[in-house]
């Protein structure tokens, strides 16, 4: 299954576990704002403990993808970036509410997310800055869906981009075997809890 | 003359109305106490705290002085009006019994945890599940480097430091003291920490 996004929509796909989606910049400066619901529609993407569980603050490939409840939502197995934003939200577009709502979710479920295909640098007192151009048209990000999933994605452009948004391509396929290389011991008991 | 003063314990927690204009303030009797704080519009709680709403329209990751609390719909929940601790996280999230296992193994499956205390507290709120979010550690130092790696350092506060947050319309404040005894967060021993209210 493969859908192409426009610039500035929004919308949900479930993606059975196993599975992998891709997405795929359709455009330089493309940004896609993802919110992912596990199996129950209310375990939510949680990037605090995503992000402490695994010292990062980015995401990359090698990661576990955590749930509210501490369990694997998906793994980052594949990317031409090495960095993919989680520390700025999103504007929520009408758009997404909708998209929300057709599941049954609204301002509620309004967690953390990330901002595939962009970057925001971090500077030594941690001020934070948009790096212009971090992706182009073409750079791909690859997740195996652990349980099943609800992913929403936004293509609104990030808050501070001064250039338009771009579209993206969402691929779902079949998931390469195997976990990818440098999983932490926190990431692998994530994944032994949903297997 | 305050409108609030009281100790709370490590483990224990606290869900506070705080009127428009209100100043509260967090005391780290001990120093390295984090305390796990929560903001909700007091008339509409779906109108909540939104921690990278937050670091996004301030532009930096640490909160201090001047750091403006925004919500899930951009509206200013509070400021910090005073701060002499320095830096505090809102990156790290609350711990939670999930979390501890993940982080630290199954042995922690049942040490008590400030997801507890939310979900407890945050009750009679109407606070569940979906009502939670990524939270303000107050006095938790969380370092994020210019590599993208986050990292648990030893807390910049001491004993007798505090926060001030005053109130930009009608807020509910949920505490939890953070019961956390397995990473530096807590400086490996929770201590009580004093909330002192103006309003
Ligand atoms: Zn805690």
């Amino acid at each position: 299954m493969k859908h192409e996004l426009p610039a500035d929509a929004a919308w949900s796909v479930p993606v059975r576990a196993g599975r992998a989606i891709t997405l795929t910049a359709l455009a330089d400066n493309a940004n896609a704002s993802v919110l992912i619901v596990g199996a129950d529609r209310l375990d939510r993407l949680n990037i605090p403990d995503t992000l402490k569980s695994q010292m990062t603050a980015r995401i990359h490939v090698g990661l576990v993808l955590m749930s509210d409840r501490g369990l694997a939502l998906a793994t980052v197995t594949e990317s031409t970036l090495d960095w993919h934003d989680c520390l700025t939200g999103f504007l929520p577009s009408h758009l997404l509410l909708l998209e929300l709502a057709k599941h049954g979710l609204g301002a509620a479920d309004l967690h953390g997310g990330i901002n595939f295909f962009t970057k925001v640098a971090v500077s030594s007192a941690a001020a934070l800055s948009l790096v212009p151009g971090h992706a182009t048209a073409g750079d791909s990000v690859t997740l195996r869906a652990d349980q099943d999933l609800l992913v929403f994605v936004s293509t609104s452009a990030h808050p501070w981009a001064t250039t338009p948004a771009g579209g993206v391509a969402v691929q779902i396929g079949t998931a390469e075997p195997g976990d990818p290389e440098g999983l932490r011991p926190e990431a692998l008991r994530a994944l032994e809890l949903v297997r | 003359m305050s409108a609030l003063d009281q100790v709370i314990e490590a483990g224990d927690g606290a869900l506070l109305s705080v009127p428009a204009g209100g100043r509260l303030r967090i005391v780290d009797l001990h120093g390295n106490q984090a305390v796990d704080t929560l903001f909700y519009d007091a008339h509409d709680i779906d109108n909540r705290y939104s921690a990278f709403d937050t670091i996004r329209e301030q532009r930096a990751v640490y909160l201090t002085t001047g750091s403006r609390l925004i919500s899930t719909r951009g509206d200013e929940l509070g400021v910090i009006s005073d701060d002499t601790c320095g830096r505090h996280d809102t990156v790290g999230g609350a711990c939670s019994q999930e979390s501890n296992v993940i982080r630290y193994g199954h042995h922690t499956r049942h040490l008590h945890a400030c997801r507890q205390t939310f979900l407890t507290l945050g009750a009679h709120a109407g606070i569940g599940q979906r009502q939670l979010t990524h939270n303000v550690n107050f006095f938790m130092n969380v370092p994020v480097t210019p590599s993208g790696e986050l990292t648990f350092a030893d807390g910049l506060s001491a004993p007798g430091r505090y926060v001030e947050v005053t109130a930009s319309r009608d807020i509910l404040v949920l505490i939890s003291n953070c019961p956390q005894i397995n990473n530096p967060c807590n400086g490996w021993n929770p201590t009580p920490v004093q909330l002192l209210g103006w309003w």
